[in-house]
Parts: structure tokens; sequence; C-alpha cells
């Protein structure tokens, strides 16, 4: 295995395009070197791109949302206060992988790229609406998070290509966002279903919406039918019960030990009526 | 073969330098390469959280680390614990509690625990035992380790 460090991102991208073999970027490592140790995937190339400057940064963009580093640990996220009150439910995602130790290494990106269709991390950022830097032999692009997964394991990256920055937007006035996963223990499992929704209002009335599910299909779903159930209601009981339904009807779930078909169907509603109301409530700048 | 990688670094104050293959493991230096013997291999696979150390003041899994990740950093284990003879004080109260049995979780436990305790000196119980969810026990059960840190962290208030 060959270890590379390099200064760029461009650098980066030109190893990984001239590699003949397997090649993994290491950020974090809490999925590469598990996979390393199992004998999953033992890389070719390697490609640490911790030296690259700006990954370990959190930063305000010009409009008022932020730039997450690609090397930024869940840690640094839960640490930085003001992000935390922007976008409380894309900071709980990644907040709810692992332990403390995995919290110090994991990132935003990592979790991503990783292919998982149970990650946390993801569908906060995509009901939040992130997208990310994408950089490659054919140059820079930018991508919404939904577009990045496409399968368990397997993303839209083209050989040569690595995600270089997360860019979550401006909160704005009257928004607010939560994310919630189901799993049978309180701490440090794989979620079963996972929801986030980000919502905003203008008085009472939801005037957008986002609603994502993870873990009930191949991929973390951007469920466009949920959003459009509550945006222009005011959270009614009516409204909560279209939203369970259609994040319900959303699902494509697997049937495995840890839930069923049916069981994560049903869970996947529940978790979007509860995440509607938190996200609800920190719109309205309550505690939630 | 693989190259191997000079790398230099600090372990619990101290300048070292090992070299080591690009797969190898931050754990496996330490004990192969270093002896640091403090830091235990349970699973391997960040799960268990034996081979716990801090790396830049940062709680991780070394077994979760490259080797060659640590070049400039900040490496601390239990070996970084104790004054000479005189033990930490989260050590001495796992003495007192009896907080350990076959010992192999100890170190880790002890390295994390005095990770959350610079950070905040005054835990609930509710925080220390999610900060030490993922340090696993198989012996003692967890009651013993958190009346331990506790009382270590009560003490350490009222010294300082």
């Amino acid at each position: 295995m060959n270890y590379h460090s390099p200064s760029s991102f461009e650098e980066a991208s030109a190893i990984a395009a001239q590699a003949g073999g397997t090649t993994r970027f290491l950020a974090g490592g809490t999925d590469v070197l598990v996979q390393l140790r199992a004998d999953i995937v033992t890389p070719d190339d390697l490609i640490d791109i911790k030296h690259i400057p700006g990954v370990k940064e959190i930063a305000r963009t010009d409009g008022g949302g932020w730039r997450i580093g690609v090397a930024v640990a869940g840690a640094e996220m839960t640490e930085c206060a003001e992000l935390c009150a922007d976008w409380p439910g894309v900071v709980e995602g990644m907040d709810l992988i692992g332990s403390t130790q995995v919290q110090g290494r994991a990132t935003l990106v990592g979790n991503l790229c990783n292919g998982s269709p149970a990650a946390d991390a993801v569908p906060g950022m995509i009901a939040a609406g992130c997208t990310v830097t994408v950089t490659g032999p054919e140059g820079t692009r930018e991508v919404a998070v939904e577009d990045i997964p496409t399968g368990p394991g397997k993303t839209a990256l083209a050989k040569g290509e690595l995600i270089t920055a997360v860019t979550i937007p401006a909160r704005g006035e009257n928004g607010g966002d939560a994310y919630l996963r189901f799993i049978p223990r309180t701490e440090m499992d794989i979620a079963v279903v996972g929801c986030a929704v980000n919502l905003r209002l203008d008085g009472d009335t939801i005037t957008e919406a986002r609603v994502s599910l993870g873990a009930v299909a191949p991929t973390a779903l951007l469920v466009e039918e949920a959003a459009q159930a509550i945006i222009g209601t005011t959270l009614d009981d009516a409204a909560l019960d279209a939203l369970a339904a259609a994040a319900s009807a959303a699902c494509n779930p697997i049937d495995d030990k840890r839930g069923t078909i049916e069981f994560r169907t049903h869970v996947a509603g529940v978790l979007a009526r509860r995440a509607a109301k938190i996200a609800y409530a920190r719109a309205k700048g309550e505690n939630a | 073969m693989t190259k191997r990688i000079h790398v230099s670094t600090t372990v619990n104050g101290d300048e070292v330098d090992y070299l080591c293959d690009p797969r190898e493991t931050l754990l496996d230096c330490l004990r192969d390469h270093l002896g640091v013997m403090g830091v235990k291999e349970g699973c391997g696979t960040g799960d268990c959280g034996a081979c716990s150390v801090t790396l830049d003041g940062r709680l991780v899994c070394s077994c979760l680390v490259l080797g060659v990740e640590a070049e400039g950093k900040e490496i601390g284990t239990v070996e970084g614990m104790a004054d000479g003879e005189v033990l930490h004080p989260l050590q001495r109260k796992f003495i007192e509690h009896a907080a350990l049995q076959c010992g192999i979780c100890t170190p880790g436990i002890l390295v994390a625990a005095k990770n959350l305790l610079e950070r905040n000196p005054d835990p609930t119980e509710t925080e220390l035992r999610y900060w030490l969810a993922g340090n696993l026990c198989r012996c003692t059960g967890y009651d013993k380790i958190i009346r331990a840190v506790m009382d270590a962290a009560a003490e350490m208030r009222e010294a300082s």
C-alpha cells in the first residue's frame, strides 16, 4: 500500500486518477481502517487528505451559510455553538455516529462517501439542502448531497474525483431542522430508520420544507411528497397524518434482523411526524 | 514489501520516532515499535475503546488511526497519567472502588475519563455514561467505574 499525503485537492485528484489499483481517500479513517483491518478493502493507494489547507475548518460563507472542511470531525461540529444554533438537525445527525472516540475522527463526507443507506449524517444534510464541491480531472462541480449516493456502498463520484467541502445554506429567518433515528438501544447502533425535516415558517404556516429518510431504501431519500404534505399548513393533525402517510409510502426497505419491512415503513411515518414537530418548534425559536 | 515510513511524534511529552509500514495502526506502532503497552488491543475495529489515546488532545481509538498519521502530533496514553510514583486521582479511585477486574479495558477508560474531566470537571452521571459509551468492560460492569470517576471528579474539584 502506498501512502500519499498531497498538499492540494488537485494533487489528490491526480494521484487517484493515475492510480491503477484500488484507491481510498483517508480523512477520519473510521470506515477505511475497519475495512483495511477486515481485509474487505486493501487499497493499493491510500490518499490522506488531512494535509490539504482548510480541511479542518468550519467557516461562514459570504451568504451566511457554512462551509465544512472534509476532515472536520463530528466532535468539532458539536463544539461549534453557532453551527449548532443554525443547523441543529445537521449536527445531531453527525453526532449520533459512534462513540466519543469515533466522534473525534469521523467526518460528514466520510459518512456520505461510505455509501451506507443508514448513514446518520446524510438525511440531515439532504433536508438542509447541502451541496458538496467535487474536484476531479475534468474540473470542479457542485453537487446536491442527495445525488452522491447511488446504492449501498456506491457513489456518483468518478475515478479521480473527490469531495473537497460541504456547503450548508444560510439558515435564514424562521427556519428549523431536526433529525431522529430509531435504534433498539440508546447509543452506538446503526439506524433502522432515520428521518430529517427542515422547514421555514411565515407566522404559523410552513412555507418551505424538505424531508429526507434514511435506512428505508438503497440510498437516503429526498421525499418531495412528504414536504408537500406540510407546506401551507400549520402542522395540524391532518398535516401530520398526511406527512406520515407520504413518508411511509416512500419507503422501499430491506427486511433484516434489525427491522422488518412493515416495521421500518411504519416507523418512517412516526419519525417524520416527531421530527417535523421538533423542527417546527425550533423554527418558532423554542428549545426542542 | 511496502516501503517503511519514518514518523516523528510525541508520546506523553517525550519526542520519539519510529519506522512503520503505512498499513500499521497507531495502536501497533505504540505497542510494537515504542513498547507503550498500556494501550490495549480489544476489537481492533473501533468498537470497544480499549486502545483509547488522545491525539492532539482529542480522544480517539488508536486502532482507527494509522501510525503514519501521528507525524508531528501529540499522543497521550495511560502511561502519562501518574506523576512518577504518585497515581492520578482517577487511577487511585479505580483501585479504591475496585473498578476493574481483568484490566484490559482500564487504560482506555482512564484515558477517556481524564479527557472528559479536562473538558468538563463536573459532569452529570448521564454525561459520563454517554462519554464512556465507547469503552466496553466485560467483567466489572459499569457501576463501579462510574462511581470511581464521579468520586475522582469530586476530589479533583475540591483540590483545584
